[in-house]
């Protein structure tokens, strides 16, 4: 069971006082996207055995949305940072760089 | 108007702790980005209280205010007192984007008290009470439902929604029966 | 025969008796007995029957590895299956039954599966059982699953109470030997937060039971020395009766608490769940001897070595007055020692190696115990008890020399570390050559959450048989300098004990054995595997070891192979003549042992086994014959029954009285998200298919959710409340689930947009006040200005009535006049009664959920869940009115933009009318000719809401049918359970009042 710590409110929260929310940095299309936009959107989701970034709420909590990079073979948590970030920040794509060389970066 | 009743009104169990539901209080739900201007006067004028650290909770005579999120803060204050207190928000807030609210009848109030009533929230919370702060809110859960406790004055307060207030009464007598000290 | 020694015996109380039955018969032990070593002390060998063949079992071990010695422990709502005596502590009026067998344990009539037994070789199920098909769910299976399990499955609600609780430490040490205990000390000392854990109720493990020397003392007063200190340090909790039953991800460990399993009734929870989480773990878990593989080696008389031993020093009980010792190392020496020196006889140590000369074999050749190398058991002879061991050459095939009698044979095939707690989360093994077998291999430790080791293993776990406490303070203080702590300097503990030359792993004896002796190898006692049976997996190419052992069953009955799992990989690593790391081991999985149910529960049972949810006004509905139905976790009144009325007459009456007076419905469960600030137009202009921005102040608008696939998600009235605060309401089960999905999309992806929200749907108590009398009642009370020109259809209103404040919405579910009134949840009861007392001069009476949902559907108003289930869009419920056509974005508007949602040919909504006024069966289909690609009927529709509608005297119905607003008037045939059909007309979904005259009055 996880622990994963929020960036909101400090505390190492176990698995049992989060919520779920799939894969992180989606970016959204709306209308006027193309189908295939849409679909990657909608499906298409990562399912790496490795580096993976997502998406978890303090749902029991301060009820904030965060975002974890773990990796998915090991459990090992890379970081954790605010839901309103783009892209991983810079310390934390470092850091997974030197534990994981074979990693190709975020995309 | 009838008088306000609280969700059990006022059951209490004794067990190797002492518990009962208190209240009801008022309690204010108070929504704003930190630093927005009036933030700390409007959180004054309602309860008296400075504003609390991340995390912390700031009691001042029969007020509180408690940090519950970076936007959040609850506001605990005598019952009669919310409306007064709305409006005295409503005033240092004036123009800043915010959300006040009356939770008071939203939320149950229960008191956990003795000698081992950090046993009683051992059990339900996977919460550290070893390395709770004082005057540390925490905002967990009681088994299946969301709760937030602080310790204070040889004991704990536990503050959960009022629907469930039955099914937590039940929990912490569970929890609290002669024979099952931890 | 076996006995009670005259004197001896560390663990026991000679002037505390115990009075126990085992099988009805009164016996007698003392305090500090397990119930092994009490039955042990009666002389009661023989304790129950083998899985399989219904084979004579006695006890093989002392501790948790025993698969034998399994009873019914307790009876009616204290009885308890497959309780290990090896680890039920003795206490005054135990009572214990024996299993798996009939009619009696002496004589079983099972047993005639032990003469069939070439007929029930390995796979005997997969092979017998798979034809014909038709005869497994009828036949096979049920006189399966009738002799399926060993104990009595308990039938009464058990009496005890359970609970669990969560504890944080630095450092969990599992296991209370003197590795644990050295660990302890040092971690202890240097402030870590440090928890340890013994499964019995004894400190200091083998140590003292082998005579062990620690730091210059007799083990057990070493032992003794340091609980002594170690309980006196307040960063260290000490816990006996607790076991360790599995680690998990990120440092989390379940422990099981026995408080009360040897003080029954106490009026103690029976077992405590420890939900822990920690820094590290070290396992201090030590190791568990092998059986060694020879013919008879299952006959009640055959012990392992090291529990011959256990029962002599702690219990001061001898399982025989002459027994053989036979091995493949020194250590099981100290078990003919000991007996020997308890006045025993050893009748000789049988030693399949070729030379034994360390210093345990030389002073047991001093003490006058003969001593056989380079031999082996051919045989055990004996029925339900051991009689005599036939003696061969280990390296023959078997032919046997001598025979010597005896009553009892003490085997070591040597020692495996108990790695589980290591391995439940990953972490490898190696194999060791000299000792001959797996332990932890350091350099791929399971992880923890930053990466590093989570689990580290210490003294016999660790592999270190011999240097227990070396091996203890050096890995303790690895996993302290990981923690952050500095261990004090001190000097390690010497651990005296004798020397030991290397074993000689031996896996079948004799070697050569033949295919006669092979088939009485037992490998699995409890669930009758064989040496052959491996075997014969192997010539049938289950290569894998995770195959074989299901294929077999090896290692899958209630002791998970705790002693036949290293024999019998061995086995199939030398019948697929393989190495044995190349075999492997199959995967070890928690609980190491069984933890009853009752813990995983904890405290959720009875009236708190899940959380319920109550309304201000739950105890009046109580007294009032509220008739409940979940909705989600709330509990709502279904209809209010009267007495001498069914359910089904409640809410027709309810309907009726509604419709043709008052009806008043607790609403209180109703979501009410308070969305605010600048961007909260906008923001809920995104959310719903409609525009809210332009919602005029103290109006209300119906509105529908839509998820970013287009589908259905949540509707309900929206009311403006100023200018920049919306209050939404959502469904009764959807409040949290959009509470959530708002703050989602504000959190995640606006992050910009000013918004705030808050879920205050507990604040408000809320009853709708619906039917023609509604107005009078509520003028009757007094206040505020309800009329339709002050407070006309589809606004709202803040003032009061009958003194108390409220908000009133003029809002209809039921296409009757209706106010839905929100007051205060402290006030909602005494509300809730005012209006009853009020209103009934007016005819109201309450009604519960199900006469809501007829009179929605006779309004043709869809419900989120029936008409909707995830794959349905607004349009196909006819509900384009709804749907903003200006607005250039709305969650979900690109999904509803996908072809396949434009298909002329989908199922959309319409009413129908049965032709009979029949109600048309819940979930019932529209077939229509023809089958489908998988030769299935083809279907054009179904039924979504069916009910009898009082107000009509008929069935009504919606439901979704292909291009159904095209074929209106067209009769189609809705499917039953009978088989037969019910014919009905398809019709436009409002039934009643289509003009909306009622509600607008």
């Amino acid at each position: 069971m996880l622990i994963l710590s929020c960036p909101y409110c400090g505390i190492d929260a176990e698995e049992t006082e989060l919520a779920p929310g799939g894969e992180a940095h989606l970016k959204r299309f709306g209308p006027g996207s193309d189908d295939d936009a849409f679909e990657a959107y909608m499906f298409a989701r990562k399912n790496p055995k490795g580096v993976h970034f997502e998406r978890w709420r303090h749902a029991y909590g301060c009820g904030k949305w965060f975002l974890a990079a773990r990796c998915t073979a090991t459990l090992e948590v890379f970081g954790t940072y605010p839901a309103q970030s783009t892209e991983p920040p810079v310390e934390i794509v470092e850091k997974i760089k030197a534990k994981r060389p074979e990693w190709k970066g975020f995309s | 108007m009838s008088d306000p009743v609280s969700a059990l009104q006022g059951a209490s169990y004794d067990g190797f702790a002492q518990l009962r539901e208190i209240g009801p209080l008022g309690m204010i739900t108070l929504r704003a980005k930190a630093g927005t201007p009036g933030l700390e006067a409007a959180v004054q004028a309602a309860t008296g209280c400075a504003m609390p650290q991340m995390r912390r909770i700031v009691r001042q005579g029969p007020c509180a205010a408690g940090w519950m999120s970076p936007d959040e803060l609850l506001l605990i204050l005598p019952y009669a007192d919310v409306a007064g207190a709305l409006a005295r928000i409503g005033e240092a807030l004036q123009g800043q984007h915010h959300l006040a609210v009356d939770v008071s009848d939203a939320r149950a109030v229960f008191r956990i008290e003795g000698a081992k009533a950090d046993q009683v929230l051992r059990k339900l919370s996977p919460v550290d009470f070893d390395r709770l702060e004082p005057n540390e809110l925490r905002r967990s859960r009681a088994a299946q439902v969301a709760a937030a406790f602080w310790a204070e004055e040889g004991g704990f307060t536990l503050v959960c929604f009022r629907s469930v207030a039955g099914y937590v009464m039940g929990l912490l007598s569970v929890s609290a029966r002669p024979g099952a000290e931890l | 025969m076996s006995t009670r020694l005259k004197s001896g015996g560390r663990l026991i109380d000679r002037s505390a008796p115990l009075d126990f039955t085992f099988n009805g018969k009164r016996l007698r032990g003392c305090a500090g007995d397990t119930l092994a070593s009490a039955l042990l002390a009666n002389d009661q060998m023989l304790l129950g029957r083998s899985f399989k063949y219904h084979r004579p079992r006695g006890l093989v071990a002392s501790g948790a590895e025993e698969p034998n010695a399994l009873v019914n422990l307790g009876q009616g709502a204290r009885l308890e299956p497959n309780q290990r005596t090896t680890t039920t502590e003795l206490f005054d009026g135990l009572e214990a039954r024996s299993q798996n067998h009939w009619p009696s344990l002496d004589f079983d009539v099972g047993v005639v599966n032990n003469y069939a037994a070439r007929l029930l070789p390995g796979g005997f199920y997969y092979k017998t059982f798979i034809h014909p098909r038709a005869a497994w769910k009828h036949f096979f299976e049920p006189i399966i699953r009738h002799s399926a399990g060993l104990g009595s499955a308990p039938k009464d609600r058990d009496a005890d109470r359970y609970e669990q609780a969560y504890a944080f430490c630095d450092l969990l040490i599992v296991g209370g030997g003197v590795a644990g205990l050295q660990a302890a000390l040092v971690a202890g000392r240097a402030g870590a937060r440090v928890w340890l854990v013994e499964q019995t109720a004894h400190w200091g493990g083998r140590a003292p039971v082998d005579g062990d020397v620690v730091g210059g003392m007799p083990a057990a007063d070493w032992v003794e020395a340091a609980v002594l200190e170690l309980s006196a340090m307040d960063n260290v909790t000490l816990r006996l009766r607790c076991m360790a039953a599995g680690s998990y991800d990120h440092g989390y460990v379940l422990l099981d608490e026995k408080l009360a399993d040897h003080t029954p009734g106490d009026g103690r929870p029976r077992h405590r769940l420890w939900r822990m989480r920690v820094g590290k773990i070290l396992a201090a878990t030590g190791a568990i001897e092998r059986p060694l593989s020879f013919a008879g080696n299952d006959i009640p008389g055959v012990m392992l070595a090291g529990a011959v031993r256990d029962y002599a020093v702690n219990w001061a009980v001898s399982p025989g007055d002459r027994t053989v010792v036979v091995t493949n190392n020194d250590d099981a020496y100290r078990t003919a020692i000991v007996l020997k020196e308890a006045g025993l006889e050893v009748a000789a140590v049988i030693d399949a190696r070729n030379i034994a000369n360390g210093p345990l074999p030389e002073r047991a050749r001093a003490l006058g115990i003969r001593v056989e190398t380079g031999r082996a058991i051919a045989r055990v002879k004996g029925g339900k008890r051991v009689e005599a061991v036939e003696i061969c050459q280990q390296a023959g095939e078997g032919a046997a020399s001598t025979t010597l009698s005896c009553d009892a044979v003490a085997m070591s095939g040597g020692w495996s570390p108990v790695v589980h707690l290591w391995s439940h989360c990953g972490g490898k093994l190696i194999w060791d050559e000299s000792e001959a077998m797996f332990r932890p291999d350091a350099t791929r430790p399971p992880l923890h959450a930053d990466g590093t080791a989570m689990v580290l293993c210490a003294g016999a776990a660790n592999g270190a048989l011999r240097q227990a406490v070396a091996d203890a303070d050096a890995q303790v203080k690895i996993a302290l300098q990981a923690l952050g702590f500095e261990a004090e300097s001190e000097e390690v503990p010497a651990h005296d004990v004798a020397d030991e030359s290397a074993l000689e792993p031996v896996w079948i004896m004799p070697q050569g054995a033949g295919i006669a002796l092979r088939s009485k190898m037992w490998l699995d006692f409890q669930n009758d595997v064989k040496v052959s049976d491996v075997q014969l997996a192997a010539r049938e190419g289950y290569e894998s070891v995770e195959h074989t052992k299901r294929y077999t069953t090896l290692g899958m009955a209630t002791d998970q192979g705790k002693l036949s799992n290293i024999n019998g990989l061995a086995v199939l690593a030398d019948s697929l003549n393989a190495q044995i790391p190349q075999v492997g081991t199959t995967t070890f999985r928690p609980p190491y042992t069984p933890v009853p149910l009752g813990a995983l529960a904890g405290e959720a049972r009875g009236e708190i086994f899940q959380p319920l949810r109550k309304t201000p006004m739950h105890d009046w509905h109580q007294q009032n014959g509220a008739y409940f139905e979940p909705v989600g976790h709330w509990r709502r009144p279904y209809c209010f029954q009267r007495p001498g009325e069914t359910p089904e007459q409640a809410v027709h009456r309810e309907v009726k009285n509604t419709r043709e007076a008052l009806g008043l419905l607790d609403a209180s469960t109703l979501g009410k998200i308070i969305v605010k600030g600048p961007d909260a137009g906008r923001f809920l202009d995104m959310l719903y298919t409609g525009v809210m921005s332009t919602l005029p102040i103290g109006k209300c608008r119906y509105g529908l959710m839509c998820n970013e696939q287009g589908f259905l998600s949540d509707d309900g009235v929206v009311a403006r409340i100023d200018a920049d605060t919306w209050l939404c309401h959502t469904t009764s089960g959807g409040a949290d689930r959009i509470h959530a999905w708002m703050e989602d999309w504000l959190q995640c992806e606006w992050w910009d947009w000013q918004v705030f929200t808050a879920n205050v749907t507990e604040q408000y108590a809320q009853v709708a006040v619906v039917g023609p009398n509604a107005r009078k009642l509520l003028e009757s009370l007094g206040g505020m200005d309800v009329s339709k020109e002050a407070l006309p259809f589809m606004h709202w209103a803040d003032g009061t009535l009958g003194g108390f404040a409220c908000r009133v919405y003029r809002i209809s579910f039921s296409g009757e006049l209706s106010y839905e009134i929100a007051v205060p949840a402290s006030q909602g009861a005494a509300f809730w009664a005012l209006l009853h007392k009020a209103g009934a001069a007016f005819g109201a009476m309450p009604y519960g959920t199900e006469a809501l949902h007829v009179m929605r559907a006779e309004k043709g108003f869809i419900m989120i869940g029936d008409e909707t289930d995830g794959t349905i869009i607004p349009q196909d419920l006819g509900l384009d009115w709804a749907i903003s056509k200006k607005k250039p974005d709305y969650l979900g508007k690109r999904g509803q933009e996908r072809s396949f949602l434009a298909n002329p040919d989908r199922w959309k909504l319409v009413g129908f009318e049965t032709l009979d006024g029949s109600v048309i069966e819940d979930g019932a289909y529209i077939p229509e000719h023809g089958v489908n690609a998988n030769n299935q009927r083809r279907v054009q529709g179904r039924v979504t809401s069916t009910y009898h509608s009082p107000t009509l005297g008929r069935g009504i119905a919606m439901g979704l049918l292909r291009q159904g607003p095209a074929r209106m008037g067209e009769v189609v045939e809705f499917t039953r359970m009978d088989g037969g059909v019910t014919p009905a007309r398809v019709v436009d979904p409002v039934f009643f009042d289509k003009d909306g005259e009622k509600q607008n009055v």
